[in-house]
């Protein structure tokens, strides 16, 4: 039987993974940007992911924002008790947030080359922090390490500990992958074939990445998170075989140097993941202390975040495929 | 339940409310540039396709630039916010997140909005016909009142907390949103702070050409540049005193301690005098100006009205009474100042149909931006201090609320250095930006042609 406060929970994972997909590729790009060498032999893949990210990674971050507030208003505990035992690794992804997203726009309205590099390391370097800690949040709530309560968990090692430092290094590693993958798509569209190689190469490279932390991570599951792997390997074994299936073929095309049909098969295989993490730790919101109907706010809050949700699907869909459709038509035509 | 109240020595109380006044009294002034700027920029971009004008064209293309930045942190600095509501807050949250989450939910869509046309808008310049661009424009401006409404009216809800019902272990079982949405405090808290937004985008534009023609420019762009964002925040000002003279009594009939300390009132009774500056000390008021009977008339309209004093409750419960009284006087003092000198241009306007020429109007329009962002402050000050003990008032502590993670004092440090370099390398981009307004033709060059599609 689904319940209201179910249905409310895969909104909340819906936009969980637009923002690990959309803005997890921008954080990517960041990382991108923070390998591309030096001013010269950089500015080519860093305008490419200037030009990018630029119109959209506000709006793609907006996803968090939305995440957070059905979080805290459908389940109050929940986010409650995430947000105090998790206190350190927040804080730190938040301070990425900030640097992050005001070094990008800094670096953009600067002249100075040296202002340009410090404002272009900020924001580089900060990508890469940022998932990494919001990346450890999830594998403690996942690992079942996040206790009801107001800062009743372990400060420390709530988020220092196997899954929680896999789980980081997969949200940077799957961020760079489908970020390369859409780099590769937009160098395509500017008909800049050596950029296209570029991207391809790194995202052939951070695709064997991804792969290789996650065949890791049945290990490090197996013997850190039991009830989470009995659940992954479980009821969730579908969506996880399906993510596997996805992410591969994806790698296979990427090394056939097919562009078609990448970016929504790199979409999917994280889409995957993230519901499979979610449908085996069902029906627990907290594993271990909290379930969904348990953490539920009363029914009028549910309501009201429906009615929100419906409205927000209405208003913001539409806009979001103008800004993506004007966003991708545009770059088209400047640079025919 | 998970959040019920325990007796707790509050540590981390005064680094978690400093962190928070930190990062909100930064993000509060991003906020009102993200609500009113957009507007001012619709002005000059209508005046600019409606009147075929290159200067209002320029000023529109120069403060786009300057809004992509200032949103651009806005955002950022606004996320910070909320996860302090959690990282800081959880006893708020988990209490009352059911309710209180409401408007911030509604708050998100706005946002939203708000990101994606702002991007378009941005984006648009040169690639959309000019209407049609401006027209991309507009749900900027809504969203951006649309914004303001939802994100005050949970602000308001903590002074005057409504739409729920508590069960008899303290947490919240019933929720009515419109109750939650629509509670005492919504319609002046809201009001307020949308015309707050408006000066203090207006002045703080308008000084920044202000110093401009100071320095010797008198050119009709400066002048464009001055008239478009003062005549705004000109018309705002004396609308923002009515409506704080309507919200300041209703603070009195809603929460009555929070007037006592903003008016330094002891002792309820009636014939209660306005007091100009001082504070209390050893409960007497040492210093200031009083004017008898004042505060009596303006709570009433009569000097017989009786106010209650801070007395009427036990010292546990009164807020910090000078802070509050200092604040309020502050802004009030910076509110009438902005008052008197929109008065100044509204006059010279109507007789001559042209800006003041006296060099001390533009000596005081440069400090005009600085009075509105410090009346804006002190504002927050009394709304936010004013209503302390209380978070939730009268229902929740903010003791109660805060975090018991280890660490808030070393976060509050980091915070605080990391706001000083934000908010200085925010200043030094955009006061880097305004110089190569010299080379205005160089940045149109890079931008591409002045305007219009490109194809």
């Amino acid at each position: 039987m689904i319940s209201e406060a179910d249905l409310v929970a895969a909104v909340l994972w819906l936009g969980v993974t637009v923002y690990a997909v959309l803005g997890g590729a921008d954080f990517g790009a960041g990382l991108w940007d923070l390998l591309a060498g030096d001013a010269q032999q950089g500015e080519a893949p860093r305008n490419l992911i200037d030009a990018s990210i630029g119109p959209v990674w506000e709006a793609n971050h907006t996803w968090l924002i939305f995440d957070l507030v059905i979080l805290w208003s459908a389940f109050p505990v929940a986010f409650a008790s995430v947000m105090s035992t998790l206190f350190i690794p927040l804080t730190l992804a938040a301070f990425g947030i900030i640097l992050r997203g005001s070094g990008f726009a800094f670096r953009k309205y600067t002249q100075r080359l040296s202002t340009r590099r410090t404002f272009g390391a900020t924001f580089a370097a900060s990508s890469v922090i940022t998932p990494f800690f919001l990346g450890t949040a999830l594998g403690a709530i996942a690992s079942g390490r996040v206790p009801a309560g107001n800062a009743t968990g372990d400060p420390w090692t709530s988020w220092l500990n196997p899954t929680s430092i896999l789980v980081g290094g997969l949200a940077v590693a799957a961020g760079a992958y489908v970020a390369a993958v859409f780099l590769v798509a937009a160098a395509r569209r500017r008909h800049d074939a050596a950029l296209e190689r570029y991207f391809r190469q790194r995202a052939l490279a951070m695709g064997i990445v991804t792969g290789g932390l996650s065949l890791a991570g049945i290990a490090i599951l197996h013997a850190d998170a039991p009830a989470l792997f009995a659940g992954l390997t479980g009821r969730a074994l579908p969506l996880v075989a399906g993510s596997v299936i996805l992410g591969s073929t994806g790698l296979l095309m990427l090394v056939r140097g097919a562009a078609r049909g990448i970016r929504p098969l790199a979409a999917a295989a994280v889409t995957a993941i993230i519901w499979g993490w979610g449908v085996a730790q069902l029906p627990a919101i907290l594993p271990g202390s909290l379930t969904i109907d348990a953490a539920a706010a009363p029914a009028g809050t549910l309501d009201a975040l429906i009615v929100i949700s419906i409205v927000a699907a209405l208003t913001i869909g539409p806009s979001l495929g103008l800004l993506f459709a004007l966003d991708g038509r545009s770059r088209l035509e400047a640079h025919r | 339940m998970f959040f019920a109240l325990d007796p707790l020595p509050p540590a981390n109380l005064l680094a978690a409310r400093d962190q928070m006044a930190i990062t909100l009294g930064f993000h509060i002034v991003l906020a009102c540039l993200g609500v009113a700027f957009p507007t001012l920029l619709l002005i000059a971009n209508w005046r600019a396709i409606r009147h075929d004008d290159a200067d209002a064209l320029r000023l529109a293309r120069r403060w786009t630039r300057i809004i992509a930045v200032t949103f651009a942190v806005g955002a950022v600095s606004g996320t910070v916010l909320s996860f302090e509501m959690g990282l800081l807050w959880p006893g708020l949250m988990g209490r009352f997140g059911a309710a209180y989450g409401i408007p911030f939910a509604v708050e998100g869509i706005f946002f939203f909005l708000e990101a994606i046309f702002i991007a378009i808008y941005i984006y648009g310049w040169d690639r959309l016909s000019p209407w049609v661009h401006f027209v991309s424009g507009m749900p900027i401006a809504i969203a951006g009142f649309g914004g303001t409404f939802s994100v005050v009216t949970a602000n308001a809800w903590m002074n005057q907390p409504a739409g729920f019902t508590l069960g008899a272990d303290g947490q919240v079982t019933d929720v009515q949103p419109l109750g939650v949405i629509f509670n005492n405090a919504t319609w002046y808290e809201a009001g307020h702070m949308f015309l707050a937004a408006y000066m203090v985008t207006g002045f703080l534009l308008a000084s920044t050409y202000a110093v401009g023609r100071l320095r010797g420019r008198l050119d009709r762009y400066t002048r464009l540049g001055f008239m478009i964002p003062f005549a705004v925040a000109a018309i705002a000002t004396p609308l923002q005193i009515g409506m704080g003279d309507i919200a300041a009594r209703a603070v009195y009939a809603d929460q009555p301690v929070k007037f006592a300390a903003m008016e330094l009132v002891q002792t309820t009774g009636p014939n209660q005098p306005v007091v100009l500056g001082g504070i209390l000390v050893n409960g007497q008021v040492v210093g200031g100006l009083k004017i008898p009977g004042l505060d009596s008339l303006l709570a009433g309209f009569n000097t017989n009205t009786v106010i209650q004093g801070l007395d009427s409750v036990p010292a546990a419960d009164q807020p910090p009474v000078d802070v509050v009284h200092l604040a309020w006087d502050t802004m009030l003092s910076a509110g009438f100042g902005l008052l008197a000198l929109a008065a100044w241009f509204g006059l010279t306007w109507l007789r001559r149909r042209e800006l003041p020429t006296s060099r001390w109007f533009y000596r005081f329009a440069a400090i005009a931006g600085v009075a509105a962002v410090v009346a804006l402050e002190a504002g927050w000050v009394v709304t936010e201090v004013g209503r302390q003990p209380w978070v939730v008032y009268g229902l929740l502590r903010t003791s109660d609320a805060v975090t018991r993670a280890p660490g808030t004092l070393v976060s509050f440090v980091i915070v605080l250095l990391v706001y000083v370099v934000l908010g200085t390398s925010t200043l030094l981009v955009l006061r880097a930006m305004s110089r190569q307004g010299g080379g205005e033709a160089a940045e149109e060059a890079r931008d591409g042609v002045p305007y219009g599609p490109s194809r």
